[in-house]
């Protein structure tokens, strides 16, 4: 697999959020996502930034186009030095939820990709990776 | 600081979501719609979402509250124009959007809120205005 672009976001506040979600725009009409696919990946973004944000206590966020066998793609690597996530299996779950939220965002971000991969140590933070690729 | 603008249109507030909003504008149109719905006294509030070309969790929570709060407020509450590829995505994600109404325009958006309003009033609910 081939990192053919990569640039790094700071994501702290609600703006950064937006300028998140307009780089994965860029990107992924960039490498030629439908606008369906296009729309998933940046909502995908927008949960997982936020997450950062709230559970996180702000991080950075990790934005490369990729090609792997003649394939395209997007990846989204969230990191924070929060506190982390005690039990990943259950943070996964529809609905759950420790910050008042709607407990929406681990796994529907998930839904809304091709591959979905969290790692988190507690106490040092957390790191989430997103790709989708271009559907042919 | 940015805002969105709410317009009385009848016995309507009218809010048309033009950009791309931060958590908390989207907080802030909250609070204004509460106010404003007090201030005027309307009944109903359209939300037009077709320039909106996401609604994630926070977004859907966010017109969530305005229906609820508008409800407890005595006002009906119908979000139109939502793009197909957002409708696609919001269901993909998980969201419901408890006790919103919807409409595929601000025409027909329109249209349902008046219904919605009049069928209100002959039940008597909001009476004391």
């Amino acid at each position: 697999m081939q990192v053919e672009r990569a640039s790094t976001l700071d994501v702290r506040t609600s703006e950064d959020v937006v300028k998140v979600r307009q780089e994965v725009r860029n990107r992924t009409a960039a490498v030629g996502f439908s606008l369906v696919d296009q729309t998933k990946f940046v909502t995908a973004a927008s949960e997982i930034a936020r997450n950062t944000i709230d559970h996180g206590g702000g991080g950075v966020a990790r934005i490369e186009t990729l090609m792997a066998a003649g394939k395209r793609g997007v990846r989204l690597i969230f990191e924070d030095q929060g506190p982390g996530i005690n039990d990943i299996k259950l943070a996964m779950q529809d609905g759950y939820s420790t910050g008042g939220g709607l407990g929406m965002g681990l796994p529907g971000s998930k839904r809304l990709s091709n591959e979905f991969h969290v790692e988190s140590t507690p106490g040092e933070g957390t790191k989430v990776t997103l790709v989708r690729w271009k559907s042919s | 600081m940015e805002q969105i603008p709410i317009l009385k249109v009848g016995r309507c507030l009218l809010v048309s979501i033009q950009i791309d909003m931060h958590d908390k504008l989207a907080m802030a149109l909250q609070d204004d719609l509460t106010h404003k719905l007090v201030e005027s006294r309307a009944r109903g509030v359209l939300i037009d979402i077709s320039a909106l070309d996401l609604v994630d969790s926070f977004i859907g929570r966010m017109l969530s509250n305005i229906a609820a709060m508008a409800r407890v407020l005595d006002a009906q509450t119908v979000v139109v124009g939502m793009r197909p590829q957002v409708a696609i995505t919001l269901v993909e994600l998980g969201l419901t959007l408890t006790g919103i109404q919807t409409a595929l325009d601000v025409d027909r958006g329109l249209t349902l809120i008046n219904r919605l309003i009049d069928a209100e009033g002959e039940h008597g609910a909001g009476g004391a205005r």
